[in-house]
């Protein structure tokens, strides 16, 4: 790790003005920054600790309907919330879904939208990596890219965003709320990540010295409790990244859907909102046949970047498989193993 | 420059001075209190060895920087014994076999011990696996892991046993 310089400002504002000097990165819990800066992944001289801003840890409800999620809520304490997860099922299935028990215990609202990617070429200094060091080249594309990017991606970079988390609030429209140098500012969350194209290194739309302070929940985004699931096909049964995932939320009335969200996870460099298959889904009623409609809606324009052209036809099945068990309705309690896609859709087959 | 931070440390208050902001929580626990019963296994936050109690939730301290904690209260498997008496989870891992080699085991127990604290887990070996899986063992104790959890939190909701610290 490198060495460098350490701030705990006091305030939002200071926080700002600190981390706008060049070569400064905002510490939260560090599960994600600490790990990159021990493989000397990033090198940050400055680390400016928010960890302990004030007026960043609440969980509120708003007088419009909308719920505030202050940036430092730690992914456990939102997950269990009981009135969080009574609203919003498919969003604490997906936080407890990811990563393991210690981890959701620190980390954060805030550092989860921005992590990095989990591209093994990314994480190797010794790789050539475009996001790491624009113009090096991108060592994924000859190398071992089976579960990079179908959706969105470049010749610069096939990286996929490793949240789960941000695939059902992507689906349910969240809103980022931004402080930054030149003040404060919102911006939807599907337009909070950039795809690669010509410059992967540029992640997200934060300046430098923006701070997340907030995630917002626009009023009405619960009236998708009753039918709202993530599922998440990972390569052993817990503790791992998505290869594929999907949030599938629906507003039934009488027995048709009256309105659907439909997002993928480990698609693209950034949680991927399918309107397209969220058309094809209002006014319908919920059957297979539909379900695999919208999740061939979903997936057009997929190509495989690399040896991944299976991940198509699995994002296909994973939306299909979430879509069916958002219909069946959501459980009482979240399964033993949040959003596995090994758990039989009740009353239906098990691989359908 | 140096930083003077201070913990408490199995109930004990401790000053620590740090010349340099890189140390970890593990490596402080280590390195400069000699308490070296949490483990630095992958040092990455992937195997679980360094778990520890964070103001009483467990975390990797692996990937917490000690500085940005100062103040906090941490419990290590050093502090979970009572006047030479076990922790009931550490009791349950002996009688039902929960290691082979041993070096996971103050993660598996510090992190079983924040398991049972959580309260999410209940009776059902499933969601204690799910809850145990950020803890790796390469001998492969898993069965008796399980079983020694279950186990230790029917005898603490039994017993009314308290917190370490």
């Amino acid at each position: 790790m490198n060495r460098f310089d350490y701030l705990r400002p006091s305030t939002v504002a200071e926080a700002v003005a600190a981390a706008s000097v060049p070569g400064s990165a905002y510490l939260a819990a560090g599960t994600n920054l600490l790990d990159l800066m021990k493989g000397g992944v990033v090198r940050p001289e400055r680390l400016v600790d928010v960890s302990r801003l004030p007026g960043l840890d609440g969980i509120e409800a708003l007088p419009d309907g909308a719920l505030r999620i202050g940036a430092r809520v730690r992914n456990a304490d939102l997950a269990h919330d009981r009135d969080f997860a009574r609203r919003f099922p498919a969003v604490a299935e997906a936080l407890l879904s990811g990563a393991s028990a210690q981890l959701r215990n620190a980390a954060t609202v805030g550092g989860n939208l921005l992590q990095r990617t989990r591209c093994a070429y990314f994480y190797d200094p010794a790789s050539a990596c475009n996001k790491r060091e624009p113009g090096a080249g991108c060592d994924a594309l000859e190398g071992e890219n089976r579960l990079h990017a179908v959706l969105g991606w470049s010749e610069r970079c096939i990286a996929t965003h490793p949240s789960d988390f941000c695939v059902p609030l992507v689906a349910l429209g969240a809103i980022v709320e931004i402080e930054g140098p030149a003040g404060r500012r919102e911006v939807p969350l599907e337009e909070f990540h950039l795809l690669p194209g010509e410059t992967p290194e540029r992640e997200s739309v934060l300046a430098p010295g923006e701070l997340v302070v907030a995630l917002r929940l626009p009023p009405g985004a619960d009236a998708f409790a009753a039918h709202a699931r993530y599922v998440k096909l990972r390569e052993r049964t817990s503790y791992a990244f998505a290869v594929v995932s999907a949030a599938a939320m629906l507003r039934m009335e009488g027995g048709t859907i009256a309105e659907a969200r439909l997002a993928l996870g480990g698609v693209a460099l950034k949680p991927w909102r399918a309107r397209e298959a969220e058309a094809v889904l209002a006014g319908a009623r919920p059957e297979a046949a539909t379900f695999r409609r919208a999740a061939e809606a979903a997936l057009e324009g997929a190509r495989p970047s690399g040896e991944n052209g299976f991940k198509i036809e699995l994002a296909r099945r994973i939306a299909a498989r979430a879509l069916a068990l958002a219909a069946a309705g959501t459980p009482e309690r979240i399964p033993a193993l949040p959003a596995s896609p090994m758990a039989p859709v009740s009353g239906g087959a098990l691989h359908g | 420059m140096s930083w003077s931070i201070t913990l408490t440390v199995n109930g004990e208050p401790r000053r620590v001075e740090l010349d340099d902001p890189r140390v970890t929580l593990l490596d402080l626990l280590r390195e400069r209190l000699d308490l070296t019963g949490s483990k630095k296994g992958c040092d990455r936050g992937q195997c679980g060895a360094c778990t520890v109690l964070l103001d009483g939730r467990r975390v990797n301290s692996c990937l917490a920087l000690a500085i940005s904690h100062d103040g906090a209260e941490v419990v290590t498997i050093e502090g979970l014994a009572r006047d030479g008496a076990l922790h009931p989870v550490q009791a349950a891992f002996i009688e039902h076999d929960a290691f082979q080699c041993g070096y996971c085991t103050p993660g598996q127990i510090m992190s079983a011990v924040g398991l049972i604290g959580e309260g999410q887990a209940g009776d059902d070996p499933e969601r204690v696996r799910e809850g145990m899986s950020g803890n790796l063992c390469r001998c492969a104790a898993y069965k008796g892991i399980t079983e020694a959890v279950l186990e230790a939190q029917r005898r603490m909701g039994q017993d009314g046993w308290e917190e370490a610290a």
